[in-house]
Order: structure tokens, then C-alpha cells, then sequence
């Protein structure tokens, strides 16, 4: 099973992949940009997210804002940003193309003439909005902030979270956009993807026409950071929440690298449905937690591995975290049982056979592309990637639970009520987030 | 080749599209078949609706369709809650119980060659479902920490008391998943009885989505679901309940849910409004995108994109089987309440005096919803679904082709007598969820008069 597409570089240096399905009249732009808040600096934190949201504010030839001429040719579009990467996608009926193509284009070559200070504190003020709304007023939002931040160093870029510090996105200049549009918004360190009802000699026609001529750009440093956590440690978190819930994390294999698909079936096999090992015991029969859930996070220098459990009213997290570990080291001395295995397989192609479904948008086709374009250097990884989960055995699985959950450090953090620290694990230190 | 930059290009016509051929079947028990033949990935989407949703709860039993309908996947024929977690896990399933307020929808996504057994496990679960007491108090006491913890989601205690200042008693004036009290006492039988009245083939629509021939679908169906019948039940439920008319006056016109410390106020503002059924349907639909609907609409341009009060600002029109409410939502700076409330109002107020809908608003907003209305139709669960829609507010097999032509004929009068119609300033709620202690001096100067503090109710 494949995407199929067709991939070329243009002489700028930006990665063109076509890929046609024609089902729908309509046309999936996407674009990459390999930049996110892990090429940020600390007191500068924000940056990548913040200047997301000032890409749809207009560039030099259309100084109107991004939306209207797209929504009204019956496009829909969006942006996000992580650690890693920044995207950007329109699906536009085909028609409309060329619009979208111009404005993509537009905005990668000539964004920095239209951007004023007015527009700028304006996106800077609907930002700290975000975080508001997001994060700080909503129960439990802090608790990934304050995770990464004892899990990396302070000058670890994953150390802070991907939309900033409200401080520093206070203290953010109109001068720090200009630098980042060039250092990271340029061909060279793009890769845009069309998907859908479009022909692929035409479709690169059309790119060549409008990126063609836009320049490459300098070289991007790639940030190479390499993490160790010393030791383990243990923190509490009071915020305005009913129940309590705990955290556990550790390091793990970074995106594609050995370990990883493992590492996504272990998180299955302990917390995915009713049936998964820890559902069934904590949820399901002893009835001390009301939900859980884990996952393996790969990010391109390095994973998260995680999981999550909120207990039932009146349960220690105490109680909580000895299940936890204690099915963690089941599983690195006996690994997951054949069924786990089979029930994993099964469920991972379901999922990749439903990622097929869609061209455009966040996880669609085109998207799909351009992740495996950026991460793993090949639009066409998607039949080897499927593959690592089919591959993964029982023993590996073991080995490498072994390897990152049992014989590495962790950070726990237990988010409780105000005024409930008895809740906690004990010896929590408490850590202040804001 | 080189690219004038002086003008956005045109855009060039729409490819033609066909919308999803639905085919028919009505069984002896009364089940209603609809089959739809979606040529893309190998997979079978399917959706059982059946008619009534938690307007159909009882008085003294909020919830309790909710909690029927969640048990659905928690055990049948005797098997147990993880044997059909297993069993759907091993076709690679995707079982979705969506309760409404209009009606109950179970849906079922797998790939192709596990359709027969997709199909069966379905089937099982809406006709044989265990209801044992000892998963009942399971299910009840997540769902009561599911409540503890929306005590303190703002948006989540908003949602309800925004139900519950628009339509007091009246059964869209709770939310499905109910309350503490009626859930503490809800008994097993309730649930039994329940299941027996609301789960009937008469009234239910199974549709199925999938790249077969429609008649292999519907037979397949049909062999299965020919021999279920509607079990005796105690209880009676009245599946038209929602369309009882909504009070005429609402509870508050501006009521305040003090959360001390809070770093935003959750807003929400609107009045009921309209039935589905509504011939100026279209009308709305054009109004909202210009008011509140779309990304470039009036009140996100200005609440976001001008004034920096919101990360975004939506309006709808959530019409149902009977009258459902107009509601703008968003949460908005502590700072700029008062301001926030006070521009929407005024754009709400504007569009339906004398800031009328202009024709090009009217132009961008039918290209918006008509030159995207095919993305509608991707995957085989988006199909599913819209044809369940159809189903539920008994609209015809040709409503998806005849939508567009009919959304042409919408003119900017149309539009603004719809605003004046359906959107009553003098009639509007708001509902605050955020810092009394620090946005009580901006309320004053709204002009909507005293404030009414209301408790968090779950």
C-alpha cells in the first residue's frame, strides 16, 4: 500500500511532491516549513507560533488578509506549529488552484513588506488569548508545560512548550520577525505538496511558475540537542481540578528511529481500550481511575514516552503509580502475549488504511506527504512505516520497554486539587507554572 | 513563465460533482435502509440513528438516554464489555455512540472485508444488550466524575448554563449526559425500559456507506435486521418532545457564573431561534457565515482581528427537530468583557438594523458554502452521516444536488429579513463564566440591566 506521488526539487532547493486523486474537484496545497519552537531561543520563546499567525495577516501584492479570496473560491485552510515543523494547507476546488498557489507563494517570497506593527500586536494579543484560553484557564492545561520544562534543560528546545511563555510573548519585537522570516521561511527549507483532482505535468508547471523564481535562501542549521535526564524526579502541580491525575514520563527513541514502533504498540497494549492492560485493571476492575491513556511522542531529537491516569475520587496517586509501574515491568519480562500483538497489528492497519481517506488538511494525504518528505527524506515512507509496526515482536517490545521505561530516569507529576498536596505522590516537590 | 503579481488570479469554473446516489429500503419491522456506493478506500462506514435523543429523558431522569445509549458497547448476548471491545478492536473498528438531543447515533467505521462482522456486531448491540446492573454502576460512576471534572471546564459549565437560561424545563434545557441527582438514582430497570421504548425498529434508519453494490449492502442488512422487533416496555417515551415550544421569555438576560481567578471569561450569547424545518433555512445559513460563521465574518474580524479580545468568535444556528437556539460563543479577555460583550451586541444588533447584509457579504458567503460543499462528501463516514441528517429531519434523497441551486437563490433581502426575523436584540441572553470580582464594573454600562449570579449546576 502506497501514496504514489511524483517528487522533483526545484533549482531553489524547494521539494515538490504531486500526487493525483481525483474523487474529489478539489485540490490539497500544503507546505511545510522545517522550523518550529525547537529552533527558538530561551527568552525568545514563542517565536515559530506567534509568526504562524502572521502569515495569514497579508503580504506585499495582497495586503487584505489571507482568508477572504480563498473562503470565497470555496477554499478551507489553516496552520499549526509544533516543536518541529510549521504547516500551512489550503483545499481549494480545482479552479482555484492557481489562487492558492499564487498565495502561498506570495507569502513565502514577499511577507516582510506587508507586515506592520499594528497587525503584529494585534496577532500578539489573540496569541496570549490562545494561551488563556488553552492552557492556563483550563483544568489541567499546565501540566504539559510543566513536563517538559523538568524533563529537558533550560536551554534544551523542547524545554519550553511551542506556544511560548506569556512573558516572552509579551516582550516579542516586530524586529525578531523580520530575522526569523529569514532565516527559516524560504524554498530551501520548504517542501509544498499537491494533492488531489490535479494533473502532475501540470501541477509542477504550475509550481515552477509560482516559486520558481523565489530565492532559496541561507542554509538552515539543523538543531542537534542531545538530552539525558540525570535522574528521576518527582513534582506536584495544584490547579482548579476535581480529580486528581498523574503524570509519568520518560525519554524516548526520536521519530522513525529503533525502538519507536515498539514503543507505540507498548502504549496500546497498556492504555489503548477497554481491553488494553491497564484499562482493564484500573478502570475496568478495580475501578481507582477513571481514565488513562499512553503514548509514545516521537519528535524528530527525541521522543516522550507517557502516560496519563486520572484517579477516582478518594484514590491516592500513590495507588495509581504502582499499577503503572508495576505493568510496566510485566511487560519488559514478559513482553505483550501474541493476541496483544495480533490486536496491535490489526488496529495499526485499520489506521493507516484510514489516513488514506482524506487529501488535504491536518493528517491527510498531501500532509502525510510533507511529514515524510521533512522527517524521514522520502514522500514515499508510508508503506515503511506501516511496515516497522507489522515487524514489531514480543521480545523487542520487551527489550525495549526495558531499555527506556525500566533502566532510564522518569518525571512524575501529580496534578491535584488546591489545598490537596495529600493526594500527591509522596516527596512531590511542588513547581510553579505559569 | 513569470506571475503578475498585480491581481489575484480568477478562479476558473467548478469541475461538475455527483453527490452520493441513495438507494432505499424499508423493511417489515419498519427499519429504515438507506445504501450509498463510495468508491474510494476499502472501507464500510455505517450509522444506526434512531429518533430521540435526550429530549426524550424523562423528567426526574436526565441522562438517561445518554446512559442507555453507553451501555450499548458495555456487553451483549452475555458477553462481556471486553470481549466486544476485543471483538471491535479486531476488525479494526471505529464504534462511535453519539447522543443528541434529537436523536441517538451509532456508528460503526471498518475496513471493507470485515463488513459482514461489523455489521453483526452492530447489530448486537443495539438488539442485545446485556444492561447488567453491575456495568451500569461502572458506567455511572465515570460519568459522575465526568461531571465532577466539567465543574470546573468553563466552557463545559457554560454550554450548560446557556441550555438552561434559554429553555428552563423544556427538554432541550439540559444536556445529555444529565445530572448528578438523576444519575445517582438512575436504576438499572430505568435504563432496561428505556432501551426497550427508544431502541425500535419503527422510526430507527440504518444507513451504510461502502464501496459494494447497494443492493449487497442492503441485503446483507436486511437478512439481519429483518427479525428484530420492538420489545414490551414500561415506560413510555414521547420521541417529539423536543418540539415542544421553547419558553418565551428566557431565565436571564445576563447571568454571571463567578469563577474566581479565572484567567478568561467564557461567553455565550443568544435566544432560541428556529426548527430545521424552517423554509428560511438557507437564509440563515448565508446569514451566519457573514455574522459569525466563517473565519473573515463580522464579529471574528472585529472581536479577533481588530480589537484582539479572542483567539475566535463563532455563531450558529443550531436548529433542530424543534426550536434550537441562535448562539454566538466565544472567551474572551477578563480585561475586555464588558467591551467583547458590548461589540457583539452591537454587530448582532447591526446586521439586523442598519448594517444590513451587503451584496457582496452575501456573494462571498454563497461561494464559501457553496464551492466547498463537495469537501462535505470525502471519506465514507462523512456520507454516512449527512445521509443520517437527511433521515433525522426527513428531507428528501435529492437535497444534496438540489442544496447549492437552492443556496443561489438566496438574495441580500432574504438575508436581511432573515436577521430581522430570527435575531431579537431586546431577546438575546448572555451568559458569563469568569471573574465577578473583576469584570462586575464593565457589566454595568452594557445597558442589559442587573446581572444575575448563577451557582454552577451539574
Amino acid at each position: 500500500m502506497q501514496i504514489s506521488y511524483t517528487k522533483k526539487t526545484l533549482s531553489n532547493g524547494l521539494d515538490v511532491i504531486v500526487h493525483e486523486d481525483h474523487q474529489l474537484p478539489m485540490v490539497a496545497v500544503n507546505i511545510w516549513y522545517h522550523v518550529g519552537s525547537k529552533n527558538e531561543r530561551p527568552g525568545r520563546t514563542g517565536f515559530a507560533h506567534l509568526f504562524e499567525h502572521l502569515m495569514f495577516e497579508g503580504s506585499e501584492h495582497h495586503d487584505h488578509g489571507y482568508f477572504p479570496p480563498l473562503q470565497r473560491a470555496g477554499g478551507l485552510l489553516n496552520g499549526s506549529t509544533s516543536v518541529d515543523r510549521t504547516n500551512y494547507w489550503e483545499v481549494v476546488p480545482t479552479g482555484a488552484l492557481d489562487l492558492a498557489l499564487w498565495m502561498e507563494s506570495d507569502r513565502m517570497g514577499y511577507l516582510l513588506p506587508a507586515l506592520t506593527d499594528q497587525k503584529f500586536n494585534n496577532q500578539r494579543d489573540v496569541v496570549l488569548n490562545e494561551r488563556r484560553q488553552n492552557y492556563e484557564n483550563r483544568p489541567y492545561g499546565l501540566a504539559g508545560v510543566a513536563m517538559s520544562a523538568a524533563l529537558y534543560p533550560p536551554d534544551h528546545p523542547y524545554h519550553w512548550p511551542t506556544i511560548g511563555s506569556a512573558e516572552d510573548i509579551r516582550a516579542a519585537r516586530l524586529e525578531d520577525v523580520r530575522e526569523f522570516f529569514q532565516t527559516y521561511y524560504h524554498a530551501g527549507n520548504a517542501s509544498l505538496s499537491l494533492a488531489g483532482d490535479i494533473d502532475t505535468a501540470q501541477a509542477f508547471e504550475l509550481a515552477e511558475k509560482y516559486f520558481g523564481s523565489l530565492p532559496a535562501g541561507p542554509a538552515v542549521e539543523r538543531v542537534r540537542v542531545e538530552a539525558r535526564l540525570k535522574e528521576s524526579a518527582s513534582l506536584v502541580l495544584e490547579d482548579r481540578v476535581e480529580l486528581p491525575r498523574l503524570y509519568i514520563s520518560w525519554h524516548s527513541p526520536a521519530m522513525f528511529a529503533e525502538d519507536d514502533a515498539e514503543l507505540d504498540i507498548v502504549a496500546d497494549v497498556l492504555a489503548h481500550g477497554k481491553t488494553s492492560r491497564l484499562y482493564k485493571s484500573l478502570v475496568y476492575e478495580r475501578r481507582i481511575a477513571t481514565d488513562i491513556s499512553a503514548y509514545q511522542l516521537s519528535r524528530e531529537m527525541g521522543g516522550m514516552f507517557q502516560v496519563v491516569c486520572t484517579a477516582s475520587a478518594g484514590i491516592k496517586l500513590m495507588e495509581l503509580n504502582a499499577a503503572i509501574l508495576g505493568a510496566i515491568v510485566e511487560l519488559a519480562n514478559g513482553g505483550p502475549t501474541a493476541a496483544e500483538i495480533e490486536r496491535g497489528v490489526a488496529q495499526t492497519e485499520a489506521q493507516f488504511i484510514y489516513r488514506l481517506q482524506t487529501v488535504g488538511g491536518f493528517g491527510g494525504k498531501g500532509d502525510q506527504l510533507n511529514a515524510y518528505n521533512t522527517f524521514a527524506g522520502n514522500p514515499g515512507f508510508f508503506d515503511a512505516d506501516r511496515q516497522r509496526y507489522f515487524d514489531v515482536t514480543s521480545r523487542a517490545a520487551a527489550a525495549a520497554v526495558s531499555r527506556w521505561l525500566i533502566d532510564a530516569p522518569s518525571v512524575s507529576l501529580s496534578v491535584v486539587p488546591k489545598g490537596r498536596r495529600d493526594l500527591a505522590l509522596p516527596g512531590a516537590t511542588e513547581v510553579q507554572v505559569s | 513563465m513569470t506571475v503578475d503579481r498585480s491581481r489575484l488570479p480568477i478562479p476558473g469554473e467548478d469541475r461538475p460533482f455527483h453527490f452520493p446516489r441513495i438507494v432505499r429500503r424499508t423493511l417489515a419491522n419498519g427499519l429504515e435502509l438507506r445504501a450509498v456506493r463510495h468508491r474510494s478506500v476499502p472501507i464500510v462506514s455505517m450509522v444506526l440513528l434512531v429518533p430521540g435523543g435526550s429530549s426524550v429523558d424523562p423528567d426526574a431522569g436526565h441522562g438517561l438516554v445518554s446512559m442507555t445509549a453507553g451501555l450499548l458497547d458495555e456487553g451483549s448476548r452475555g458477553q462481556s464489555a471486553l470481549d466486544i471491545a476485543e471483538r471491535v478492536a479486531r476488525i479494526g473498528g471505529d464504534l462511535d455512540v453519539e447522543v443528541g438531543m434529537d436523536a441517538v447515533a451509532i456508528g460503526l467505521t471498518t475496513l471493507d472485508r470485515f463488513f459482514e462482522r461489523g455489521l453483526e456486531l452492530l447489530h448486537e448491540i443495539v438488539t442485545a444488550p446485556n444492561l447488567a446492573n453491575d456495568d451500569c454502576n461502572r458506567i455511572r460512576n465515570l460519568r459522575l466524575e465526568r461531571l465532577a471534572q466539567m465543574k470546573d471546564h468553563a466552557a463545559a459549565i457554560a454550554e450548560r448554563a446557556f441550555a438552561r437560561v434559554l429553555y428552563g424545563s423544556h427538554p432541550y434545557g439540559h444536556l445529555p449526559l444529565g445530572s448528578e441527582l438523576a444519575l445517582t438514582a438512575m436504576t438499572v430497570d430505568a435504563v432496561r425500559a428505556m432501551h426497550a421504548a427508544l431502541f425500535t425498529p419503527a422510526g430507527a434508519t440504518l444507513v451504510i456507506v461502502g464501496d459494494r453494490s447497494e443492493d449487497q449492502l442492503l441485503d446483507h442488512a436486511a437478512a439481519l435486521f429483518d427479525p428484530w422487533r420492538a420489545a414490551a416496555s414500561t415506560m413510555t417515551i414521547d420521541r417529539a418532545a423536543g418540539l415542544t415550544p421553547p419558553p418565551s421569555t428566557a431565565l436571564a438576560a445576563l447571568a454571571v457564573i463567578h469563577r474566581p481567578g479565572a484567567a478568561q471569561s467564557e461567553l455565550r450569547i443568544g435566544h432560541v431561534c428556529a426548527a430545521r424545518s424552517t423554509p428560511d433555512y438557507p437564509n440563515l445559513l448565508v446569514l451566519n457565515a457573514i455574522l459569525g460563521g466563517e473565519f473573515v465574518s463580522r464579529l471574528n474580524l472585529n472581536l479577533r482581528e481588530s480589537k484582539g479580545y479572542t483567539y475566535g468568535v463563532r455563531t450558529g444556528f443550531n436548529l433542530r427537530r424543534g426550536i434550537g437556539p441562535f448562539v454566538m460563543q466565544t472567551s474572551v479577555g477578563t480585561d475586555v468583557t464588558g467591551p467583547a460583550i458590548h461589540e457583539s451586541l452591537a454587530e448582532i444588533r447591526a446586521i439586523a438594523d442598519d448594517r444590513p447584509a451587503t451584496g457582496d457579504e452575501v456573494a462571498q458567503a454563497f461561494a464559501s458554502l457553496s464551492k466547498g460543499y463537495p469537501r462535505g462528501f470525502e471519506t465514507a463516514g462523512q456520507v454516512a452521516r449527512s445521509v443520517a441528517q437527511l433521515a433525522l429531519h426527513n428531507l428528501p434523497d435529492t437535497y444534496f444536488e438540489e442544496f447549492v441551486p437552492r443556496l443561489a437563490r438566496v438574495t441580500v433581502d432574504d438575508v436581511s429579513a432573515a436577521a430581522r426575523q430570527y435575531l431579537t436584540s431586546a431577546k438575546m441572553s448572555t451568559v458569563i463564566v469568569g471573574d465577578l470580582d473583576k469584570i462586575h464594573g464593565s457589566l454595568a454600562g452594557l445597558g442589559l440591566g442587573p446581572h444575575q449570579v448563577m451557582a454552577t449546576e451539574f
